[in-house]
């Protein structure tokens, strides 16, 4: 499956390599180079690239390309995943997943590397498994040093690979028992020009934050379970009893993990929470282009819309933006013609609005295409779609458990036409 | 510092080292000392060792060696872990020299006793079979072992052995087929995705196309086409359905296989995953197997992935492309969730643009184009181009839109951009030449946009439009020559070109007016640098001026110039990429992959289904498979059963079981003999073999009632011999009672519980309260038995503990109640009783050629060995000649089963039946046991599956017994299903019977109040108890039925075994609800 890996930074160099198999040589990835130069946008590289002898598959994030290579026949879609899930467990130990972060950890990425994949198909990728074997680097490693001197250490890998709830970790204790879980929504919609909803619905996905002594074994109930539509669960949900009572019913992975994805049946209408006005001209002719932004609350159900953040794409002919706004800050660069306006909390006394002109490039025609406007934000203490948690109740263990869900609101894919 | 005796200075150096590796820089210098380390104790400097070693062992071969030792020594050691990870960096050493070694570990380790490390050594195979594939044979042997394991942990990553070394041995699947398919859902992410590919092509060799109806009534001739062209046909199929449907009544209705059936349920619930490759996986088995109806499912977890990041997104697009294509409803509900994006990168868009199009038809195209028109907006140019061209493509696939799409595109030519005019161009080109007539204006149009296009590819597009219907703008050509005469100089040579042609065109149908201009253009290019433009001019020059020496070319030049030329056809480059398996990289590349494994055609005729048949339950199955040959065994039931059963039964297990349910019988006779007899008797009759056939499945419930009344004649006769013999056999038995403990005190308790349901209801709880024996004194229970079997009506007066002894007092009333009952029904219309022994067949009458086996778990311990279950078999010869010498041979067992055969049966007259027990330990798994069934002439193949409800045996336990118990089985061991009870089902009587039928649980006695006073008014909302152990391992079994109005009951199941909890639910909630 997987012979080797390489990722290579935003620079274009490789700056770590493992193999599973064979040694391929680097110069493999000259063939990522030439179709990286061909596409215009990093995003853009193809995420397969067949060369003669072997194939690449590479997936782009937080700006370091993790370029895998295979020589035969294999779900694509096997290998991205495994991708992604190499970078997430790498955030999961590290914080941050960047090349300093990796560089400094090299070892530790390195065991992580040797224990997820086995000549090339993957054998641990739980993260609770995998930090029995490995230690996070904020634990001290000298005290792991003497820990692994012993032999029960290693006795600790099969049990969590062969119990039957593999995702968690035995022997699991808190003085403080507490389960968080919070349930963000994320609007993905386009409006058009008119301000008319084009398309919009919501993703929402429950993370959860759980710190529980034993082997707890919980039950997590909606009041509207209907709302959702279409859902993907961590794989200790119970799907028969999803199937059968609409109840979440789980063992769950000792720490952070994502319970649950869904998507709201589009049936619901999806409330819009804001609006915006726009005016943005370029006239004929003349080197100036006239920008008028103004945003208000639509559907909030009273609660306020934070953490606005406004970013657009200007067309390339735009040179400057001068531009006044009521309230936060706006930057423009110049070089992508990106605008982006920190908004920050809208006060729909006084609504925000961002005014002002753009200069063109003398002799340019005018700009033909309008840019699109995105929109992030976030809205506290609220899921959109209605969707409530009834109760949570935990089995198989005594003690009583701290309990906490918080609710909130994001705009996903926002975007608003002009 | 690799010398250093302090492992914290060999960490040290090693996390350099690897660190250097990793840097991609040669460490290969260092092999010698780091070599030396791989004894070291630390388990971090361990590992890193092995890390340095699996790069460099194959550049140092010879040092290699060294370490070779070590990890043999590993192999051995009694920790599991220790096992799997030198098993692990041992096969990752790719030296050919050791390949004898690894091969040998892996065999070891393959029959290991650890899951991890027999998962390990599935891991290794492929490793081993990189380095020497001349090993193949010898790992098959390994794979095809490892094949038939059963834990999950194993299974994905033989499977993955299997497919990187044999995936043309296909027949290897077949015995494992049915357990991948239910181990599915627990095996992890990874081996998931791997099953399901493999599953597939194996699907697509067994079974039959379920779409081959339709695609057959598509085409006149038959078979054809099933597999390689049906697909082209879905399409048209889709549009025809309607059409369809009356003609369809007449085809040969297509009945999927079970197993068939069976795969795609059990995938369906992993479009939920949260893992896009094992959700693609699924999607892309329904896609190439399941029925056109179903498909559907699979679009929404597709719709879903598109969240995802966007390399996932890419690859999904790319198969949903293929899909619209064959499949286009399917995805019509989420046409908005292909909606363009400004942030998407470009090659989503473009893709998304594809779906886009193929989606269209005549509804949404108007959505749809007002879409597109957004699209050309776009900053993004390329994605521009990409939308010209759905747009056109989405006017020729839709001729409605033609016009307005026509109408769009021209108003595009007005456009500032030029990419996007040219590219409009073009096509409108394409466009045009579908129906030229009406579009003159456009054309004129056009061609005023030579003055302003620069673009060479879409000036030529004009040209050729103009040179081409040059009679519909019959003044304007001329015009447009004379223009581009003089630029001719500057053009692109593919501008050029065109001119040429125009000028030859105009020239055929125009003479007079562009004589001279064509000779001038012509005369342009004959000077030209591009010997292709020269070449050109000097043909075209020879072919139309007509000269002396001009031959007969040029008479028929018009036609070669004008000649109507077809319209181009606009199609999706996604069209042919189905024959690739959807989800492969094959697929996205749309070339083959090395190693990819072609999706084979579906079967013309379906294989013989029965070589998966190893665990299939035998009243599933049996019955229509030919290959299953006969046999069984049994104790001589007429004529010998006094001889030899007597002297047996003290001793021996086997006759216990059989003069146990015989003694039961005896008793019963006495009462209720008709009916009993034919619980026992009727799974021989013919009647039930047919309906048997029929029904299969529903037969779990009520087994015998259809019977019974067809029987009765014949079963009058064989009463009376049955019951001479019976009342024979229970003297013998209950002499030989003395001798036995308290095995066959339930014995016999529980035959009695094959009368009528409400005996043996009552029975039930008296079995219970007798298996509390444990805790008593043995003498008590032998009173008590003997008199159960002596006389069952009266009070007992039994010297048991109070609560006991009130039971059964209760319960002899009821027991009273239910005899007298089934005693005034006794009449053949009889329809109730439903025996407490179920019967399933192992051998059908007609396979077995007049051998007819059935047989019965007949809940009775099997003395020999504690840990079996009995199976009691009843073999009837309806043959016409003797059968001899009937055995079992070749038994084939998952691990840990272990089976005591039945002794050989010397003769079976011809119509002579005849019992036998045997003991299985199924190791509280419901994998069924496999032998062969011999006998002086044939073999059959037979097996035998425990319904879970078998795989317990009754204990007693008072009602806080049970409640401490119960309460340490919370959680995971806790399963409640609540359930409406049938209305047949609702009182006490039907719900203990239910219960009792489907698991041998003994009944809590319940309530202390009932100890005052027997004949309990049934408290308000009833709860029942049950409990039981696992044969094998002893584990705890408690069952509750809690009743509440209405019929409405709560069941729960708390067993340490989850897996055979959940499967108890199932059972009794089937039999509590039907």
């Amino acid at each position: 499956m997987i012979h080797s890996l390489f990722l290579i930074n935003a620079s274009g160099d490789i700056f770590l390599e493992k193999h599973w198999k064979s040694v391929v040589s680097r110069s493999v990835c000259d063939y990522f180079f030439e179709a990286q130069e061909r596409a215009t946008e990093p995003e853009n590289v193809p995420p397969v690239i067949p060369t003669p002898h072997h194939y690449l598959i590479s997936v782009l994030r937080h700006r370091i390309y993790f370029v895998a290579v295979i020589q035969s026949e294999v779900p694509p879609l096997f290998v991205i995943e495994f991708l992604h899930r190499v970078v997430d467990t790498f955030q999961d130990y590290f914080g941050v997943c960047t090349e300093a972060a990796i560089k400094d950890n090299v070892v530790v990425v390195y065991e992580l590397l040797e224990e997820m994949l086995d000549n090339g198909f993957p054998l641990a990728t739980e993260s609770n498994i995998l930090k029995e074997l490995i230690k996070p680097p904020t634990i001290l490693r000298t005290m792991v040093n003497t820990i692994t001197g012993s032999t029960n250490v290693g006795e600790q890998l099969p049990t969590g690979q062969l119990s039957v709830v593999p995702w968690r970790r035995t022997g699991v204790k808190y003085t403080n028992n507490e389960a968080y879980f919070d349930v963000v929504e994320e609007i993905d919609a386009i409006i058009d020009k008119s301000g008319s909803t084009i398309t919009a619905e919501i993703q929402g996905v429950i993370d959860a934050c759980v710190k529980l002594t034993g082997m707890p074994d919980l039950t997590l109930s909606f009041m509207n379970p209907r709302l959702l539509d279409d859902v993907s669960f961590h794989p200790c949900v119970r799907f028969k009893r999803w199937e059968a009572e609409r109840i979440l019913s789980f063992i769950p992975p000792d720490g952070n993990f994502r319970l649950l994805s869904y998507h709201v049946s589009s049936q619901n209408l999806v409330a819009i929470p804001v609006y915006v006005k726009h005016n943005i001209t370029f006239r004929e002719g003349s080197s100036q282009g006239r920008f008028d932004l103004t945003l208000g609350p639509k559907q909030t159900m009273g609660k306020s819309v934070e953490s606005v953040l406004v970013s657009s794409q200007l067309p390339r002919g735009v040179l400057n933006a001068n531009l006044n706004p009521s309230q936060g800050t706006y930057t423009f660069d110049p070089v992508t013609k990106m605008l982006s306006w920190e908004v920050g909390k809208i006060n729909p006394q006084k609504l925000p609005s961002l005014k002002g002109t753009m200069s063109l490039q003398a002799g340019a025609s005018k700009p033909d295409e309008n840019p699109t406007i995105n929109i992030q934000l976030k809205i506290q203490q609220m899921a959109i779609s209605g969707l409530k948690v009834n109760r949570l109740d935990m089995y198989g263990e005594k003690y009583k458990p701290f309990k906490g869900i918080k609710y909130m609101t994001k705009a996903g894919k926002f975007q608003v036409r002009t | 510092m690799l010398d250093s005796n302090k492992d914290s200075l060999k960490l040290e150096a090693m996390k350099r080292i690897v660190a250097m590796i990793a840097r991609g820089k040669n460490a290969s210098d260092l092999f010698p000392a780091v070599v030396k380390n791989v004894a070291c104790k630390n388990i971090e400097v361990k590992k890193l060792v092995y890390v340095y070693l699996v790069r460099y062992a194959e550049e140092q071969q010879d040092l290699a060696l060294l370490s070779i030792s070590t990890f043999q020594r590993g192999l051995k050691d009694p920790n599991q872990l220790i096992r799997a990870s030198a098993l692990r960096v041992l096969s990752s050493i790719r030296v050919t020299i050791i390949v004898p070694i690894m091969m040998l570990a892996i065999k070891e380790a393959a029959s290991d006793m650890s899951p991890y490390v027999r998962k390990t050594a599935a891991h290794a195979i492929p490793k081993l079979y990189s380095l020497d594939p001349e090993q193949k044979d010898q790992l098959i042997e390994v794979i095809e072992k490892l094949l038939a394991d059963k834990t999950t942990l194993v299974a994905g990553s033989v499977v993955m052995a299997f497919e990187e070394v044999c995936p043309e041995r296909i027949e290897l699947i077949h015995k494992n087929y049915r357990k991948l398919c239910n181990l599915l859902i627990d095996v992890e992410e990874w081996g998931q995705v791997v099953i399901i590919n493999m599953l597939t092509r194996y699907a697509r060799t067994q079974f039959l196309n379920p779409n081959m109806n339709e695609s057959l009534l598509e085409e006149g001739n038959d078979k054809a086409f099933y597999g390689s062209d049906d697909d082209e046909d879905e399409e048209e199929d889709e549009k025809d359905k309607k059409a369809e449907a009356p003609a369809m009544a007449k085809r040969k209705p297509y009945v999927m296989d079970p197993d068939h059936r069976l795969l795609l349920r059990n995938t369906k619930p992993l479009l939920q995953s949260r893992n896009a490759a094992v959700v693609m996986a699924v999607a892309q088995l329904y896609f190439h197997l399941a029925p056109k109806a179903e498909v559907g499912v699979i679009a929404k977890a597709l719709v879903r992935l598109l969240r995802s990041h966007s390399e996932v997104q890419y690859v999904v697009l790319q198969n949903v492309a293929t899909m619209t294509i064959k499949r286009r409803g399917m995805f019509e509900p989420y046409l908005k969730s292909f909606y363009i994006r400004s942030t998407d990168p470009t090659q989503i868009k473009v893709l998304k643009l594809e779906v886009l199009t193929n989606l269209a038809n005549e509804t949404n195209i108007s959505t749809i184009l007002r879409e597109f028109q957004t699209y050309i907006k776009s900053m993004d140019k390329d994605f521009v181009a990409a939308t010209i061209q759905a747009i056109g493509r989405c006017a020729t696939n839709i001729g409605e839109v033609r016009d307005t799409c026509l109408n769009g595109l021209v108003q595009l030519l007005s456009n500032r951009d030029e990419l996007v005019v040219a590219e409009s161009v073009v096509v409108i080109k394409k466009l045009l030449q579908m129906q030229p007539e009406k579009h003159s204006d456009i054309i004129k149009h056009m061609a005023k946009l030579t003055d302003n296009i620069q673009v060479p590819m879409a000036r030529a597009s004009i040209l050729w439009l103009i040179g081409e219907y040059c009679e519909h703008v019959p003044k304007i050509a001329p015009d447009v020559l004379r223009k581009m005469a003089k630029s001719f100089t500057n053009e692109e040579d593919i501008v050029k070109l065109q001119i040429i042609n125009l000028a030859a065109k105009l020239y055929l149908t125009n003479s007079k007016q562009t004589k001279l201009l064509t000779q001038y253009v012509l005369n342009l290019a004959k000077y030209d640098q591009n010997y292709d433009i020269r070449d050109r001019a000097r043909f075209i020059r020879q072919l139309i001026v007509p000269t002396e020496k001009s031959g007969a070319l040029s008479k028929y030049a018009k036609k070669l110039f004008l000649a109507l030329k077809p319209a181009p056809i606009l199609e999706s480059p996604f069209k042919d990429r189905d024959h690739f398996q959807l989800g492969s990289l094959s697929h996205l590349l749309n070339a083959k992959a090395g190693g990819y494994q072609e999706l084979p055609d579906w079967p013309e005729a379906a294989p013989d289904p029965s070589v998966r048949n190893v665990e299939v339950p035998e009243w599933t199955k049996c019955s229509s498979r030919e290959k299953r040959k006969e046999k069984k065994v049994e104790k001589p039931f007429y004529s010998d059963s006094e001889g030899e059963s007597g002297p047996t039964e003290s001793a021996d297990s086997e006759s216990d079981s059989a003069s146990g349910l015989e003694s039961g019988s005896g008793i019963e006779e006495s009462g209720s003999g008709s009916e009993s007899e034919e619980s026992e008797e009727g799974s021989e009759s013919e009647e039930e073999e047919e309906e048997e056939e029929k029904d299969k499945k529903k037969k779990k419930k009520e087994l015998k009632k259809p019977v019974q009344e067809s029987e009765s004649e014949q079963s009058s006769e064989e009463e009376v011999r049955k019951h001479e013999r019976k009342n024979k056999q229970r003297k013998s038995d209950s002499e030989s009672e003395s001798d036995e403990e308290d095995d066959s005190e339930s014995e016999s308790s529980r035959s009695e519980s094959e009368d009528s349901e409400s005996e043996t209801e009552v029975k039930k709880k008296k079995k219970a309260a007798e298996s509390k024996p444990p805790s008593k004194p043995v003498k008590k229970e032998k009173k008590e038995m003997s008199l159960l079997d002596l006389d069952d009506f009266e009070p007992a007066p039994s010297p048991q503990v109070t609560p006991v002894n009130t039971f059964l007092s209760s319960s002899l009333v009821t027991d009273l109640e239910g005899l007298s009952l089934s005693d005034t029904v006794l009449s053949p219309a009889t329809t109730s009783p439903c025996s407490a022994l179920k019967s399933y067949e192992l051998l059908h009458r007609i396979t077995g050629e007049g051998l007819c086996v059935e047989y019965c778990f007949s809940r009775q311990p099997f003395s020999p060995d504690g840990n079996m279950v009995a199976v009691q078999m009843q073999v009837t010869n309806n043959s016409t000649s003797d059968t001899k010498n009937l055995h079992m041979e070749d038994v084939k067992l998952q691990s840990g089963m272990r089976v005591k055969e039945f002794p050989e049966i010397e003769l079976l007259p011809a119509g002579e039946s005849a019992t036998a027990v045997m003991g299985i330990d199924f190791c509280d798994s419901t994998q069924a046991a496999n032998f062969q069934l011999c006998t002086h002439t044939r073999k059959f193949f037979v097996s035998i599956q425990p319904p879970v409800g078998e795989l317990m045996r009754p204990v007693f336990l008072t009602e806080n017994e049970f409640k401490k118990e119960q309460g340490q089985l919370m959680g995971m061991n806790e399963i409640t299903e609540k359930l409406t009870l049938d209305a047949k089902c609702r009182n006490e009587h039907a719900i203990v019977q239910s219960v009792i039928t489907a698991a041998n649980l003994s009944r809590v006695p319940c309530g202390s109040d009932r100890e005052c006073s027997p004949p309990v008014p049934p408290p308000a909302l009833p709860v029942h108890r049950f409990a039981g152990r696992t044969v094998t391992s002893g584990s705890l079994v408690l069952a509750t039925v809690a009743s509440k109005e209405e019929g409405a009951a709560q069941l729960t199941v708390n067993c340490e075994k989850m897996v055979i909890g959940t499967m108890l639910v199932k059972d009794i909630l089937l039999a509590l609800t039907q």
